[in-house]
Order: structure tokens, then C-alpha cells, then sequence
């Protein structure tokens, strides 16, 4: 039976093939819409893994997320490093990560905190070692892969956020590679991460090396002490840092720390979780748009298949006239003409999901920022698998009436027009 | 109409039956009678004659020989088994297994090559034919060289013979032929009689022809006139 439907079908090439396409574009259209809504919620989402709330200067929540978070957009302003130690002392908050940022190399970020934010990004180091010393630095995995950095190599930040800032670089404070991080997928892949004193050294911010103090205390030599250890008081200058990523010691934390924060100080706290998904909300209109109007096409496909097997029935009626003579039953001639409908939204469902899967990986190589907004062409889901069945079932819909009125046909009154 | 017949090959005796058995069938459309009591045998490999203008009742004939219409009253069998009622599945079977047919435009699926034609007629009939069964066929019509092609690439006569090799390829215990020479010039027609009369001969198989082509008359021995009666 699936030789003489494949050979009605190739009997039709141009009428099958334009079939095929009808109903390929809106698979091809829908697969699309999944792949991108999924897999850039799931980056989305999983790049705000393990944060609980980020605390920045007022603005909005959304900004401050995007920037803190998923480094895309500005900063709102900076806040005053004395929070972060208000904070860490607050016994709801488990971890309090700062991030000071301002610069940029080739584009990428340098973010100034601790090692711990490359714990909370699960990030492991490829190549090197974590930063310890001011002016060292840590490559996320395509900012290495893309400037080529190797370990030692020195480079120049420059300031502002964006490549095309257009402001001189920091030429008298070069930084050092001295670590590469695996990949991960987040959002760390794209930064150049550094100590938060690395960040003020770079701005000729004094502030008090820790460390330094720390190695010599023993000595008890204030005096001497390094270069960058100046009294902040002296240049009239408070420390700040950018943002704070905070982490819940407790659930209930989510309920009392942010209000306390957003009301009782000049700091705002907002919640990854609350502005992602406000966030994907706001696509939420749109989507479902893309979505109407791809089922709009795939019925306009379907109703195309159920046109033309309508047709065809009409000029194939002598044929199945005389498969009928040769033996086959009424319902043989039902499923064959239920099979061609199968067959042809199958190949069609096929098509589509090729094509959609082909777009993404031409895509991905032509356009960097699907890569980084880990889009990838190999990624199937049950999504897919429904969009695939559906199809399918849409075009044996579409056959089902000509397969009916075909098998019904009276036999004799055939033969006698023949 | 039974009669005794032993097998040559197997030795072995067997109750043969008619090819054909039409037995005082009356049949009308809602109208006045198109049949009456009407009867004709087919014998073991006989070939037959139906002759009659259009509008005598041929196509009604055919139509109830190959189960696509019930009688009225009476009995059709093919090969011993009733064709003339039962379900609409049995009669299919019926037909599958004893009955091969070929109209004068309905000859071949278009979409099919002349294999695939006589591949599609064979599984039809649950029969499997091997590709040299099938060339041998093509062979002795003259047509092996056509077996790729499509029926609108064959010339009428090859056509033609590529319609009988679709009949004969199911093994059939009565070939039904409907005008098969109506559109055909003098020559050709005697060649298209004389071509089916031999084919179905050196097969072993029964042949009726309905057709108002009078020039049949003289190829066949039995000739059952629609209008006129039995020679």
C-alpha cells in the first residue's frame, strides 16, 4: 500500500511539494518559537540560579537584575561598601557577594568581587588560578575563547560598559590573566571577573589592602604600607561597590529581608526570580501572537492538503476505481487515501523540524548572540514531539473526508463514466 | 454444472467447477427488468461472446459478474462461489481470488510502471510472483522492454498488452474483457481478439468478452447475442 500512495504522490510532485511546504513552514515556525522561548527561559532562569535577591542603588528592579545578573544592561548606581558589611551581618542573609563594576575589556566586562562568585555560577577553572592579587584576573570561557587570552597575558580595561564607549583606557594598570573558567552556560562565561580592590586600584580609589594588611601585620608598620593603602578619608572618597548578590539563609528571609531593605534604606533589593519572569511576561503577548498566527498557517496547510487530496480524488477516481477491480476492499481504498494524508504531513512535520533545527545552527554560526543566549540547534523536546504528532494529525484529519467520499463511491457508476 | 475432474499433475481427484455460472439472474434499476431469468454457463476454458449494442445490458452484466451490483433473484458464481451476494467484503474476496478484468480505458494505475501494475495485481490477489514470472509474462506479450515504463508512455497496443499481462499475472479462473477492441481500427482489433483468445488459451483460463463490436463474431465459437440470442 505505501508503494502505490508514494507512487500517487510522486504522480503529483508539484502539487505534493507545494503541500509539503504549506505545512512545513508553520512546523518549521512553531518549532522555532519553542526552541527559542525555551531554551533562552532556561539560560534565563538558570543564569539566576542560587541568587536570592540582588541589592543595588535605587532604579529599577529590572535594571538592576539585568545588570547585576545577566550583565546586559547598566547599572542602576553605586552603593556604599559599608552594606555589604551591614548585610553579611544580618542573620537572615546566608551569602553576600559584591560585584563592582565600571569597565570593560574588548567589550566584556570586568567585574570587580570575591572567588565566591565563581562558586555560585559553578564555574571551575580550565587553565590557571583564581585571582589573589589586585590588577589579576579570571576569563570566563568566551571572553577567553574570543580575545584568544592566555594565561600571563596582560591587557588594558577600559572604561564603561560597552566596547564602543569611546573612553581611554587605564593604561597605568594593566591587568593579569591568571585564570581561564570552563564553560557553564551563565552568564560568567562572558565576564572577565577580578577583586573588587582591583576595581578601585584601576580608578585610584584608595581603600585599605586587607590583604596586604593582613601579611603584614606582624610588622606593624602602617607607615609602609603598600602603595594603594591610602586613607580614603584623604582623598574625600567613600567606597562603593555596584550591587550585592544575597543569598537566603532561611525561606523565611524572602518574605521580611527585601521590604526592610527597599523601606528602611536608600537601597533597593529586588528578586531575579520575580523580575525573570516579569521580564518573560512582557514577551508573553508577542509569543502567543507568533503562536496564533503559526496555527492559522498550519490549518491554511492542512486545509491546502484537504484541497488538492480532494481534488485529486476526482481525477484519481478511474485508478482507485480499478484497485478496486483488482481485489482491494473499500477500506483498503480508505487507508490509502488516509495514508497519503499521513504520509504527506509526516514528511512535511519532518521537513519542518529540519528546517527549524537548520535555521538555528546557521543561526548560531552567523550570529554570536544566539550563541550567548545558549540557543542551541541540537537541543529536541516533547514540545517537538507534540508539534510533530499534531501535524500529522491535522493532515490524516485533512484526508479523512476525501478517504471517506472515495470509499464510499459507487463502483458501477464509476466504471460506467470510464 | 459440477463435473468430475482429475488433476494431471497431483493425480489427485477434484471437484472442478464453472469459470462462470449465471443462473436465471433478473436484475432492474427500479425500472422495467434489464434481465429476466436470465442463465449462461462458461465451461472450463471456454471463451465467450457477449455481443449487444449499447444500452442492451452488457455493462449491467459485467457489473453483476464482477459483484458490483446484486441481482434481483438468481445466483453468479465464479469458480463455484456465489459473487452475487454476501457482503460487499466477500464479494472483493470473490473476485480477488478468481476474476481478472479489463475495461476498455480502465487498463493500468496510472501512477504504477507495467511492474508495478502487475506486482499491485498479484499482492492483490495474494499471489507472489517472482521477477522472472513477470518478465516471462512481459516476454511472451512483447512488452518486457516497457516494463519500467508508465501506461502514458505505452502505445494503445502495448497498453493492451500490458492490461492482459495484469489479468494473467493473478492466474485467474475467468478473464472479463469490456470492449477491448470498441476503438480500434480492423487490423488491430483482429490482433487485440486473437491476442486475447491465444493468451488466455496457453493459460488455462476462461474469457468473456462483452462488447457491441460485431466484428468479434467471427473469433469466437460461443456468441451470446444481447439482442438476438445464443449462436
Amino acid at each position: 500500500m505505501i508503494r502505490i500512495v508514494l507512487a500517487f504522490l510522486g504522480q503529483n510532485r508539484l502539487s505534493t511539494t507545494l503541500n509539503l511546504v504549506l505545512l512545513a513552514i508553520p512546523v518549521a515556525m512553531l518549532v522555532l518559537l519553542v526552541q527559542f522561548t525555551r531554551q533562552s527561559e532556561e539560560r534565563f532562569l538558570e543564569g539566576a540560579e542560587g541568587i536570592d535577591l540582588v541589592v543595588g542603588a535605587k532604579g529599577s528592579p529590572l535594571q538592576l537584575i539585568l545588570s547585576s545578573v545577566y550583565h546586559l544592561d547598566r547599572p542602576t548606581g553605586n552603593i556604599p561598601l559599608t552594606e555589604l558589611e551591614r548585610l553579611r551581618a544580618n542573620p537572615m542573609v546566608a551569602s553576600a557577594i559584591p560585584l563592582a563594576l565600571g569597565d570593560q575589556f574588548d567589550g566584556y566586562r570586568i567585574v570587580g568581587s570575591e572567588p565566591a562568585l565563581l562558586d555560585l555560577y559553578d564555574a571551575r577553572l580550565a587553565q590557571g588560578q583564581v585571582f589573589e592579587h589586585s590588577l589579576e584576573a579570571v576569563f570566563g570561557a568566551d571572553v577567553a575563547r574570543e580575545t584568544g587570552a592566555t594565561i600571563g597575558q596582560k591587557f588594558i580595561g577600559s572604561h564603561g560598559l560597552a566596547e564602543d564607549s569611546g573612553e581611554a583606557g587605564h593604561t597605568a594598570t594593566p591587568f593579569e590573566v591568571v585564570g581561564i573558567l570552563a564553560p557553564t552556560g551563565k552568564p560568567i562565561d562572558r565576564l572577565i571577573v577580578t577583586s573588587v580592590e582591583s576595581v578601585w586600584d584601576v580608578h585610584s580609589i584608595a581603600h585599605v589592602d586587607h590583604e596586604y594588611e593582613e601579611d603584614h601585620a606582624d610588622e606593624n608598620d602602617h607607615a609602609d604600607h603598600d602603595e594603594h593603602a591610602h586613607d580614603a578619608a584623604e582623598h574625600d572618597l567613600e567606597l562603593e561597590i555596584t550591587a550585592i548578590l544575597v543569598g537566603y539563609r532561611n525561606p523565611a528571609a524572602a518574605v521580611r529581608l527585601p521590604p526592610s531593605i527597599n523601606r528602611g534604606t536608600n537601597l533597593q533589593a529586588a528578586s531575579p526570580a520575580r523580575e525573570s519572569t516579569r521580564l518573560l511576561g512582557l514577551f508573553d503577548p508577542a509569543i502567543k501572537g507568533i503562536v496564533a498566527l503559526a496555527v492559522l498557517l498550519a490549518f491554511a496547510g492542512a486545509l491546502a492538503v484537504f484541497v488538492s487530496l480532494w481534488s485529486a480524488m476526482r481525477s484519481r477516481e478511474p485508478d482507485l476505481a480499478l484497485l478496486r477491480v483488482m481485489g482491494a476492499s473499500r477500506r483498503d481504498i480508505f487507508l490509502t487515501v488516509l495514508l497519503e494524508g499521513l504520509l504527506c504531513s509526516g514528511l512535511a512535520a519532518i521537513l519542518g523540524v529540519a528546517a527549524a533545527h537548520t535555521i538555528l545552527w546557521i543561526g548560531a554560526q552567523l550570529w554570536q548572540v544566539l550563541e550567548t543566549a545558549g540557543i542551541s540547534a541540537w537541543n529536541l523536546g516533547m514540545a517537538e514531539a507534540i508539534i510533530f504528532l499534531a501535524t500529522i494529525l491535522v493532515g490524516t484529519l485533512a484526508a479523512l473526508l476525501p478517504a471517506l467520499r472515495v470509499s464510499r463511491s459507487h463502483l458501477a457508476s464509476i466504471l460506467q463514466r470510464n | 454444472m459440477w463435473r468430475l475432474h482429475r488433476s494431471s499433475s497431483l493425480g489427485k481427484l477434484q471437484l472442478m467447477a464453472s469459470p462462470l455460472e449465471i443462473e436465471e439472474v433478473s436484475f432492474d434499476y427500479g425500472g422495467p427488468d434489464v434481465f429476466q431469468n436470465f442463465s449462461m454457463t462458461i465451461a472450463e476454458q471456454g471463451q465467450c461472446l457477449l455481443l449487444g449494442p449499447s444500452g442492451s445490458g452488457k455493462s449491467t452484466l459485467v457489473n453483476l459478474v464482477c459483484g458490483f451490483l446484486k441481482p434481483r433473484s438468481g445466483f453468479i458464481r465464479i469458480a463455484g462461489e456465489l459473487i452475487s451476494s454476501g457482503s460487499e467484503p466477500q464479494r472483493d474476496a470473490v473476485r480477488r481470488r478468481h476474476l481478472a478484468i479489463i475495461f476498455q480505458s480502465l487498463r493500468l494505475v496510472s501512477a504504477l510502471s507495467v511492474l508495478g501494475n502487475l506486482q499491485l495485481a498479484a499482492r492483490l490477489a495474494g499471489r507472489s510472483v517472482s521477477r522472472a514470472e513477470v518478465s516471462a509474462l512481459l516476454e511472451e506479450l512483447d512488452i518486457v522492454d516497457k516494463a519500467s515504463a508508465k501506461p502514458h508512455q505505452l502505445s494503445q497496443g502495448q497498453a493492451q498488452r500490458a492490461a492482459i499481462a495484469r489479468a494473467l499475472i493473478v492466474k485467474p479462473d475467468l478473464l472479463l474483457a469490456d470492449e477491448p477492441t470498441s476503438a480500434l481500427d480492423d487490423a488491430n482489433a483482429e490482433r487485440v481478439a486473437n491476442l486475447f483468445r491465444q493468451m488466455t488459451k496457453d493459460h488455462g483460463t476462461s474469457l468473456l468478452v462483452a462488447t457491441h463490436d460485431a466484428r468479434l463474431r467471427t473469433h469466437f465459437s460461443t456468441v451470446l447475442d444481447l439482442n438476438g440470442g445464443e449462436r
